[in-house]
């Protein structure tokens, strides 16, 4: 819209018409306060904070709900203004306890602020204040009615920004009150009650300590923590989050998971899981000490000294007398991308083999190589929110994907975008969508195929040929369509719908996977036919040369699967099983006595049912006590940063590192730090033969310095960005704590179509469950009892009154 | 759509419902006027009625409620056969309206929104009732009655605990 010139506290500003003065002052650095107005939500102007002095305005006017217009002149800060916001403040604390000392929010709280600013201390109000108990809604939401100040802000992000309406405001002037959607009086314990997805929005955005947290609530106070922001360890969304530490007798503890800076891919948003589900850290059932299995079958708690040994004496014996291919390997989903690069360099390198696989949550190899030699295709995360038309085939984002899902609703929200939905099952989202298809089961194949144009799948894909037909006809229409495919579309399923979307011009993509890092694992080359950026083994990419170089035995077939892996387990054939932050005998059901002949080694943090099988057990730090980097399921690189710390585990960096180290491994050449590497690097023919070492030739090229130390996983992304296509990071985008884009596409010329087996294995995770690391969750935990008690929800049956 | 089956009303109420959402824009529009039938039929609107009210609008239960509580003559609990309201705002209270209600609590035995235990009767104080002109003022379920006096209470009560109150909820 065009611009319009104003003049703010005598200051010329300009800004598009219909900007809100309220948004167009904070642009311009002035600052107005507010209780009520809430960026991005429904504007409300119940509080009369943000009064300010217009001129030929006959009263003081809401900046929050008045749009600049050409040629206004106000004033913020007068003593008019002043006074008018004391005595908004003196009516909001005549009913308020002031409480602060005791408060959660003291020290962040809005109320607080203003209080301060401007003075409202005294009181001309004599009546008795309003009390009522404090009401517990749910594990992890509490409401002080006396210290809520009718903002509404909680109302509508429950009912706008999450779509659950859990929240409304009832009874009439002073004595008006939050009310969750479980009434006293229907509840089976008499005491009122939140039905809802339990992501504490509300709590996030509560100006005051009127709704508090279950995790967080009277811990400690906000100025005794450390701040640190990192990725959350839960789904493939990679939400940035913020956890709050505190340091205890034996490391530091996380208190608080929350979003503070709302500066991530996930704006303002963060799920239960991202706010609440840190807890498994501080689990009891933590191991913290390396555990060996004595002959007698028990465990035995030694040194970090004796198991490593153990372990790295061993591999060695068992890789020189049975060779490398008679070891597996198996990383897992919460892995930063150095260690995951690291674990399948380690695996190719060292021990010498190309047996090696994670829990595949999405089909990223088919994924990458439909895209391959395509510029331009693939969607951020932070596509979801400016998109103005997206396709999502499969997946449910609301559970699977919750920082999608709230993308996708904001941007439906603000930006009216359009939203198509072919889903076997009605899910959600739906109601967002202007256009539905309900799949037949198992339809996604047959849509593909009408898609691409085959009208006689139509029948095998929807049993609404005439609503499949037209949802067809738009989607065709649409240009610059973001395309989200859920896990259910793999292979040439996969391929066809993405050979759909590039008919289509500038359409994007992204394949949603299932958790915080299985995007870099597959990236990463935690796979038994891939390296690192999908380069197949034994193809002749630079990788690959470089990999043949280093290789002990040459590995330049295809290894074993995870099924094979365990398969070659039962017939005796298997002699170690190196397993790295991964539960695959709970998962895949293996059998025990599958593994008894091998010698299993586990990095867990956990006594998990893989673990159980191990000979050896390293107590592992999870995705929160470690540095590196994560990439998201649409792959958006995001930096990790070490906010607990629990003594007595280790990274599984610096795991790997030291059992290569025992093995009596050429350090230099699987971690390059200091000077590097002096050798012939295999290649003996032209130009560069006899070159001295391609990392350090690259690192002064990019002008960084080597790294000191093989514990520094910043010696790993130096190599990963040298030979990843598609890794090629903005290092101050990454360690200034911001997300960036990446395309890793399979390197156009080398893509092979094979009918690879289909192992995708979707973790089914519901809103409370969180793969094996979310049954070390107490609050989680908490939350799926507290679900279980309620019969099926409210939230299917709705209709929204706010129209 | 807007039929409902085993309706909690009765076919007469019913079917009006059927009616009443579709004559306004928005069917939410229905709501207030739903929730006064409804408690007219029910004495009060009981929780089976708000959910069946959502059911036919087509909104959250939740929404009901707020609504519901907003308006202090809707109520969910039961009133007596007989709604006795009190003004004491400023005409009736200049003109005796506290006497008047205080006379009320003395005969009827029961205070601001209490029923008395043989549930003939029900009091509440409520502001102006717009019979400002001829206060003080009550109304006893839909019915005025007005100049009043300690009086002529007993003999309203006496009239209608023989049943000759018109008997609309
Ligand atoms: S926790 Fe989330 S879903 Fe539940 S009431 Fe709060 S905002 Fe609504
Ligand atoms: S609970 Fe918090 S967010 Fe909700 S209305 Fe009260 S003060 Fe505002
Ligand atoms: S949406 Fe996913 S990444 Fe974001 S907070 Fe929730 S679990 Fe974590
Ligand atoms: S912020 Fe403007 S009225 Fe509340
Ligand atoms: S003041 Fe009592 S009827 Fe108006």
């Amino acid at each position: 819209m065009a611009d319009v010139n104003f003049i703010v506290d005598g200051k010329q500003l300009t800004a598009p018409a219909g900007t809100l003065l309220i948004e167009a002052c904070k642009s311009a650095g002035i600052e107005i306060p507010a209780f009520c107005y809430y960026p991005g939500l429904s504007l409300q102007a119940a509080c009369r904070m943000c009064v300010v002095r217009i001129e030929k305005m006959p009263k003081l006017q809401t900046a929050c709900t008045t749009p600049v217009a050409e040629g206004m002149v106000v004033q913020t800060e007068t003593p008019e203004i002043a006074q008018a916001r004391k005595a908004t403040l003196q009516l909001l604390l005549g009913n308020h306890p002031l409480d602060c000392p005791v408060c959660d929010a003291g020290g962040e709280c809005e109320l607080q602020d203003m209080t301060f600013k401007y003075g409202a201390a005294d009181s001309f109000y004599a009546e008795p204040k309003n009390h009522r108990e404090e009401q517990k809604w749910s594990p992890v939401v509490y409401f002080d009615r006396p210290r809520c100040i009718l903002c509404y802000r909680c109302v509508r992000m429950c009912g706008e920004g999450m779509d659950v309406f859990a929240l409304g405001i009832q009874n009439r002037g002073s004595s008006s009150v939050i009310a969750p959607n479980v009434p006293a009086q229907m509840s089976p314990d008499d005491l009122p009650h939140v039905d809802c997805e339990q992501c504490g929005m509300c709590i996030d955005a509560c100006p005051v300590g009127a709704l508090t947290s279950g995790t967080y609530r009277y811990k400690t106070r906000p100025w005794e923590m450390n701040h640190v922001a990192t990725v959350c360890t839960h789904c493939g969304d990679g939400c940035k989050t913020t956890l709050g530490v505190r340091s205890t007798s034996d490391g530091s503890e996380i208190v608080r998971g929350d979003n503070r800076d709302k500066s991530g891919i996930n704006g303002d948003f963060l799920c239960n899981k991202g706010r609440y589900a840190f807890d498994f850290a501080n689990h009891e059932g933590r191991i913290t000490q390396p555990l060996v299995r004595q002959t007698n079958g028990e465990f035995k708690s030694v040194s970090w000294e004796v198991a490593l040994d153990l372990v790295g004496k061993k591999f060695r014996e068992l890789r020189d007398t049975r060779g490398g291919k008679s070891i597996g390997v198996i990383g897992g989903n919460r892995l930063t991308n150095e260690e995951a690069y690291l674990l399948q360099k380690f695996a190719r390198t060292v021990l010498g083999t190309n047996n090696i696989d994670h829990h595949r949550t999405a089909d990223y190899v088919s994924f990458a190589q439909a895209l391959a030699g395509q510029t331009n295709r693939t969607a951020s995360l932070r596509d979801t929110l400016t998109a103005p038309s997206v396709l999502i085939v499969g997946g449910d984002p609301t559970i699977q994907a919750p920082g999608t899902a709230w993308n996708l609703r904001t941007n439906v929200r603000l930006n009216r975008a359009k939203l198509y939905i072919a889903n076997s099952e009605p899910i959600k989202l739906r109601r967002q969508a202007k256009a539905f298809v309900q799949l037949s089961p198992f339809g996604y194949s047959a849509l593909t195929s009408y898609l691409a144009g085959d009208d006689a799948s139509a029948s095998s894909a929807a049993s609404d040929a005439t609503g499949l037909s037209a949802f067809r006809d738009v989607v065709k229409s649409e240009e610059n369509l973001l395309i989200l495919i859920g896990s259910e579309l793999r292979g040439a399923d996969l391929r066809k719908l993405i050979a759909f979307g590039l008919t289509l011009p500038g359409a994007k993509f992204a394949l949603l996977s299932d958790y915080a890092n299985s995007r870099g694992a597959a990236d990463m080359g935690l796979l038994p036919d891939m390296l690192p950026g999908y380069n197949p083994v034994g193809s002749s990419s630079p990788l690959a040369t470089e990999y043949t170089a280093n290789t002990t035995s040459g590995s330049l077939a295809p290894g074993l699967d995870m099924l094979e892996i365990f398969d070659a387990a039962g017939k005796g054939d298997l002699s170690a099983l190196y397993v790295v932050n991964s539960n695959p005998v709970a998962r895949y059901g293996v059998d025990a006595a599958a593994l008894k002949n091998t010698f299993v080694v586990v990095q867990e943090m956990f006594l998990t049912e893989t673990a159980a099988l191990a000979d050896v057990i390293l107590p592992a730090a999870n995705l929160y006590e470690k540095a590196g980097s994560v990439t998201n399921s649409y792959g958006d690189l995001q930096q990790v940063k070490k906010a607990g710390d629990r003594a007595g585990v280790r990274t599984d960096f610096e795991m790997i590192v030291r059992i290569a180290d025992k093995m009596g491994t050429n350090m230099r050449a699987l971690v390059p730090f200091g000077k590097g590497l002096r050798a012939d690097m295999g290649q003996t023919r032209g130009a560069q033969s006899g070159e001295a070492d391609r990392h350090s030739i690259w690192l002064t090229a990019q002008n960084l310095e080597p790294r000191l130390s093989p514990f520094d996983p910043l010696a790993i992304l130096d190599e990963i960005q040298r030979l990843v296509p598609g890794y090629n990071i903005l290092r101050l985008q990454l360690l200034s704590g911001n997300d960036q884009h990446l395309s890793p596409a399979a390197p156009a010329e080398l893509v092979q179509i094979t009918t690879r087996r289909d192992l995708v294995l979707p973790a089914n995770d519901s809103l409370f469950t969180s793969g094996t690391l979310g049954r070390y969750s107490t609050m989680l935990s908490d939350l799926q009892h507290n679900e279980s008690l309620r019969p099926s929800s409210l939230l299917t049956q709705i209709q929204t009154a706010a129209d | 759509m807007s039929t409902v089956a085993n309706s909690i009303f009765s076919p007469e109420l019913a079917a009006r419902f059927d009616h009443l959402v579709t004559i306004y824009p928005l069917r939410r529009s229905a709501l207030v006027p739903m929730l006064l039938y409804a408690q007219d039929e029910l004495g009060y609107v009981s929780d089976a009625a708000v959910a069946e009210i959502a059911e036919r609008i087509e909104i959250l239960e939740l929404d009901v409620r707020n609504v519901l509580s907003y308006y202090s003559m809707l109520r969910t609990k039961p009133a007596g056969k007989y709604n006795v309201q009190v003004c004491t705002n400023i005409s009736c209270m200049l003109r005796g309206g506290y006497e008047i209600l205080d006379h009320c609590k003395k005969t009827l035995g029961v205070g601001h929104k209490e029923t008395a235990p043989d549930g003939v009767f029900s009091l509440e104080e409520v502001e102006c009732i717009g019979a400002c002109c001829w206060a003080p003022a009550m109304q006893i379920n839909y019915d005025f009655h007005d100049d009043l006096t300690p009086e002529k209470v007993d003999v309203l009560f006496q009239m209608y605990r023989d049943g000759q109150g018109k008997d609309v909820k």
